[in-house]
């Protein structure tokens, strides 16, 4: 299968690759959100932390992949998206949006499902360590 | 030293036909075009003349007679061919009713050989499907366990395809015989790269393919046992009577041609490509394990063909590897390389953990394979797979000593 070029590009320089600490150090702190979602076993595994600050804003995004070149690029993709949005702004972000502006094949939603899910995940963590109810339809998948 | 890229490193996918095999073919395209079938001129004559030329070729590949020597269209007709021709004709009961006899084969054999079984299945007859144990390796053991009193037919491949590990074939035709039961091998991996005698190794049924062994596609041969036992088989395909009845259709002329030579070369040279892939192999193999950390050589460590390597890097899956090799032609067992999102059932079979299924490559080598390839394909795998553990969450809780095995993963 042909990649397009975007996935290329995010494959082979993603953006903000990364975490905020150990993952025993960002699940005691309340200005990061973390979201894994996927299994190894199914051959995909998401992490995405978001930085955001006391008002909801996303400041700094980090993520790490473990998965196919799309499922990489869907995730550095949702990185830049996220960046300076607020966490309810960020939450408005859908999966068609990112097949879309990386040209997925359909064998290849599930990746951008995986993105959405680990942007809904982060955001629920770090709303929870806030003591901020959770919609629920963040637990919609 | 420079190498000429892409490299291709997928010949258990299959191989480049050799030059020879090619120009051996030519003639048959444009001079000696007949008909094999057409028994009163000189064109169906020179057709029939390089037919037989090619059966002795192949005959003589596997240490049988030219008259057991039946062409197909590859390997996945010689496989639907022996076991169901074979089922048909060994039946306990005619067809419509069940208790129609038992076979066992192995959950890792080629799809040709297990959708044939499953339609079998369906078809009234009882199937054991064997698990293999982690080495890979099927034992004569492990089919004697299995065998029944209306056992009919035994099909287990000589070696595997993704893995590369060779079963007990010698004992289980041993066996076979001794209890009176068919037995097939799939050889399509194993025949033209190993010594191969359908005596000594006690095989009834024997299928191979032309493009595994730097012949052409869509075209391969059956062997058929004609003497203690004699095995018959119903065929699949009527008509005009080709192939001593077993196989319809005008002769694939060109193919056969082409497929015989094939077999001769392979004759000729198998020692010595033998030795130089398993040294390849070994390069590769080592080359990887010695420069980075949790990579496993799948399958038996030393009951393996020596032209296919299949290894997994742990914390980096398939697909985004083969991504990051994009000038090596290879295959991966990863769920995200396939159609169905499944990953290999090959090695899931193996029982090798799920995720050390999806980070794995299969690497095989062939008839021009270098070792400056080899190095060029150690330097670009050992260079993604650093550049892929750096954006891999997996590889972080390694690295800080959780096990993996312990989380609470959200599957979907
Ligand atoms: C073990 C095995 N059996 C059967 C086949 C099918 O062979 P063919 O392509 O000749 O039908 C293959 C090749 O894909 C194989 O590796
Ligand atoms: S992660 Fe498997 S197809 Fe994308």
């Amino acid at each position: 299968m042909a990649y397009s070029e975007k996935v290329v590009d995010h494959f082979q320089n993603p953006r903000n690759v990364g975490s905020f600490g150990s993952s025993s150090d960002v699940k005691t702190r309340a200005d990061i959100g973390v979201g894994i979602v996927g299994a190894p076993e199914c051959g995909d595994v998401m992490q995405l932390q978001l930085k955001v600050t006391a008002d909801g804003v996303i400041e700094d995004a980090k993520f790490k992949c473990f998965g196919c070149g799309s499922a990489i690029a869907s995730s550095s993709l949702a990185t830049e998206w996220v960046k300076g949005r607020t966490v309810d702004e960020a939450l408005q972000i859908k999966n068609t949006q990112i097949v879309e502006e990386l040209a997925l094949p359909p064998v290849k939603i599930h990746c951008s499902v995986l993105a959405e899910d680990s942007i809904r995940a982060a955001i629920e963590d770090w709303k929870k360590k806030n003591g901020i109810a959770v919609a629920e339809e963040a637990n919609a998948h | 030293m420079a190498v000429k890229t892409p490299i291709y490193l997928d010949n258990a996918a299959t191989t480049r036909c050799d030059p020879r095999v090619v120009e051996a073919m030519l003639p048959y395209f444009s001079e000696k075009f007949g008909n094999a079938g057409s028994r009163n001129h000189r064109f169906g004559w020179d057709a029939e003349d390089g037919i037989e030329t090619a059966r002795e070729q192949a005959a003589r590949l596997i240490g049988a007679d030219a008259k057991e020597v039946i062409f197909t269209s590859g390997a996945t007709e010689g496989n639907n061919l022996a076991v169901k021709g074979a089922a048909e004709i060994y039946a306990k009961a005619p067809a419509g009713q069940q208790g129609r006899g038992h076979i066992i084969t192995c959950t890792i054999e080629h799809k040709a050989v297990l959708d044939p079984c499953k339609r079998l299945q369906r078809e009234g007859f009882e199937v054991t499907f064997l698990d293999p144990p982690a080495d890979g390796v099927i034992t004569a053991e492990m089919v004697r366990a299995a065998m029944r009193p209306d056992t009919i037919l035994v099909s287990i491949m000589w070696a595997n395809n993704e893995i590369g590990t060779i079963n007990e074939v010698p004992q289980i035709g041993r066996l076979c015989h001794e209890k009176g039961v068919i037995f097939h091998t799939d050889g399509t991996q194993w025949v033209g790269k190993m010594p191969t005698d359908v005596e000594r190794d006690c095989i009834d049924l024997l299928s191979w393919s032309g493009h595994k062994m730097y012949g052409p596609k869509g075209v391969g041969a059956l062997y058929v046992r004609r003497r203690k036992p004699r095995v018959r088989l119903e065929a699949l395909i009527d008509g005009g009577g080709q192939e001593r009845g077993m196989r319809s259709g005008t002769q694939n002329v060109t193919g056969i041609i082409g497929f015989g030579k094939a077999c001769e070369l392979c004759l000729v040279e198998m020692e010595h490509d033998r030795e130089r892939l398993l040294k390849l192999r070994r390069r590769l193999e080592d080359g990887l394990s010695g420069r980075m950390e949790v990579v496993q050589v799948n399958g038996h460590r030393d009951r393996r063909l020596p032209h296919i390597a299949n290894i997994s890097f742990g914390f980096v899956e398939g697909e985004s590897l083969m991504m990051g090799i994009k000038d090596i032609a290879c295959s991966s067992g990863s769920a995200c390389t396939s159609a169905s999102l499944e990953p290999s059932y090959v090695l899931k079979g193996l029982g090798v953990g799920d995720e050390l299924a999806h980070s794995s490559l299969r690497l095989s080598f062939g008839r021009w394979t270098t070792e400056e390839e080899i190095d060029y394909a150690i330097e670009s795998i050992s260079k993604a797979v650093e550049h892929l553990r750096k954006l891999s969450p997996l590889y972080d809780l390694y690295k800080e000593g959780v096990d993996l095995s312990t989380i609470e993963w959200q599957h979907h």
